[in-house]
């Protein structure tokens, strides 16, 4: 049998990299981190445990970015990264977070990323891939501000629906949050910045913790049995039936933050008419987009069969491939869901849910649905 | 009479028939599986050829037949329920029956011995 799989390179570590191998996880390189796939319980229980108790994911190969305006003012920090990203900035409330990206002259997606106001600055995450890139991009244009890669932090996150029980046992406190709320705990007196939020669908954490403090606060976290260690293969099956865009697959330079059905992210101070109208690159396009529409969206598609249909499958309008629409830009097998799922850009005529249009896999047409993504009920504490 | 290649099948040698599935190694690596697709009985297939594929939540992988002959059974058990190749790898989680087109050609795979050498 033959396996197909990525090469290896000089690797970075985490500060968790010492926990993941006492947990037997089974290590590979992941946008140049040795990072854990899988655990011994394997992906498919690693991720119905998530769904049903707790799971602990290491995403400390995340980029964690301070923005602090040199004036020492919010507002101005906020201005600053609103010239990059088509998020409503200045109006988030301190201790409030938002999702973003980082958008190009063209309209393409340069990166996605979390946007924190901490009171006097902001907190950002970033992709690992794009970590070194989003930085250069943000020294390069936010002048009147220091922008600071905080590389002794690591990242931690608790997702399930046992997440809360668990971390309350270290800060009880975070009954308190609600999703997208941001807060400082100090956890096995860990000084921690602690986030309601996740990339599973469920309710849960990301908490980012001192380096020096990261396998302390772990192993915490992991001494009730309700919280297991999770890889990256179920944080990918989780993030797709939850219908979360993985940067590099579903959304790139590309895709129009439009095409890629994240208009819910663009708040209306920044869209036409509002307050601060445009004024992010690419906005002709984006706020075009957003009045007349796109000729393509990202969708999610329901394999009709039990065969996984994986990224770049094309995708057809016939059972005979003969009028191609597009490809499926993440697929795999969703084990909460039971069946294979996927998503994909196609036309807008076929973008409607229950739409049937085939994707070529080893030369056969397989049937699939356009489906309304979520494939799972998200549980987040609103 | 059992036998490995090294892309990681085993054979259990019976006449000219040889049973043909994926070692406790393989599916190890692999994970849990969640989709199996056989061949069709009656097809014949040259060595190295493509014969099956496997996926697990990660990732296709592909199983090629070991040696050159024609598919006489398949296991629909695995299709129907692919986490067998899991629990059960070298019993019942087999996956198709090959009629080999020269049996002798078996004596040019690995044994045990040399097998677990390789995977060691």
């Amino acid at each position: 049998m033959g396996h197909r799989t990525d090469d290896q390179t000089a690797l970075e570590t985490t500060p968790l990299h010492a926990l993941h191998l006492s947990l037997g996880a089974r290590m590979v390189p992941f946008a140049g981190y040795d990072m854990p796939v899988q655990y011994p319980a394997g992906v498919l229980k690693e991720h119905l445990h998530t769904r049903t108790a707790a799971g602990l994911f290491d995403v400390s190969h995340m980029g964690q970015v301070m923005v602090r305006a040199k004036s020492g003012a919010y507002a101005d920090a906020a201005l600053a990264l609103e010239t990059l990203v088509p998020v409503d900035i200045l109006g988030l409330k301190e201790g409030r977070q938002r999702y973003g990206f980082f958008t190009d002259d063209n309209g393409g997606i340069l990166d996605d990323l979390m946007i924190t106001n901490r009171g006097d600055h902001l907190f950002v995450v970033v992709n690992a891939a794009r970590k070194d890139a989003d930085l250069a991009h943000m020294k390069a244009h936010l002048v009147d501000c220091d922008v600071e890669l905080l590389e002794d932090r690591a990242l931690i996150a608790l997702q399930g629906p046992r997440a809360e029980d668990v971390l309350a046992a270290l800060w009880p406190d975070v009954v308190d949050m609600k999703f997208m709320d941001v807060c400082d705990a100090l956890l096995h007196d860990a000084p921690c910045i602690v986030s309601r939020s996740g990339y599973s669908g469920e309710d849960g954490f990301e908490i980012s913790v001192p380096a020096s403090q990261a396998e302390q606060v772990a192993r915490a976290l992991l001494e009730d049995l309700h919280c297991q260690p999770i890889g990256l293969g179920a944080r990918d099956s989780l993030r797709l039936e939850a219908g979360l865009c993985l940067y590099g697959n579903d959304i790139d330079t590309t895709t129009s933050p439009i095409e890629a059905s994240l208009e819910w992210a663009i708040q209306r101070a920044r869209k036409a008419g509002g307050e601060r109208e445009g004024g992010f690159p690419g906005a002709s396009r984006i706020l075009g987009e957003l009045a007349n529409g796109t000729s393509r969206r990202r969708v999610g598609l329901k394999p009709e069969g039990k065969a996984p249909v994986r990224a770049h499958a094309k995708l057809f309008a016939d059972a005979e491939g003969r009028t191609e629409l597009g490809e499926v830009t993440s697929g795999t097998f969703g084990p909460t869901v039971e069946g294979p799922v996927a998503m994909g850009y196609l036309p807008t005529s076929h973008a409607g849910a229950g739409t049937q249009v085939f994707a070529e896999v080893r030369g056969k047409f397989l049937p699939m649905m356009v489906s309304a993504l979520p494939f799972i009920t998200a549980t987040y504490k609103r | 009479m059992l036998k490995f290649t090294a892309e990681h099948e085993w054979l259990k040698l019976e006449g000219d028939i040889a049973t043909v599935g994926i070692t406790a190694h393989a599916a190890e690596q692999l994970g849990d599986l969640v989709f199996v697709e056989l061949p069709e009985v009656g097809s014949q297939l040259a060595r190295e050829a493509g014969a099956a594929t496997v996926e697990s939540v990660k990732a296709a992988s592909d199983v090629y037949c070991p040696l050159d002959g024609e598919i006489t059974e398949i296991n629909q058990a695995i299709v129907d329920d692919p986490s067998l190749v899991n629990s059960d790898p070298q019993g019942a989680g087999w996956f198709f029956k090959l009629k080999l087109k020269n049996p002798s050609d078996a004596d040019t795979l690995l044994d045990e011995a040399a097998y677990k050498e390789l995977i060691a």
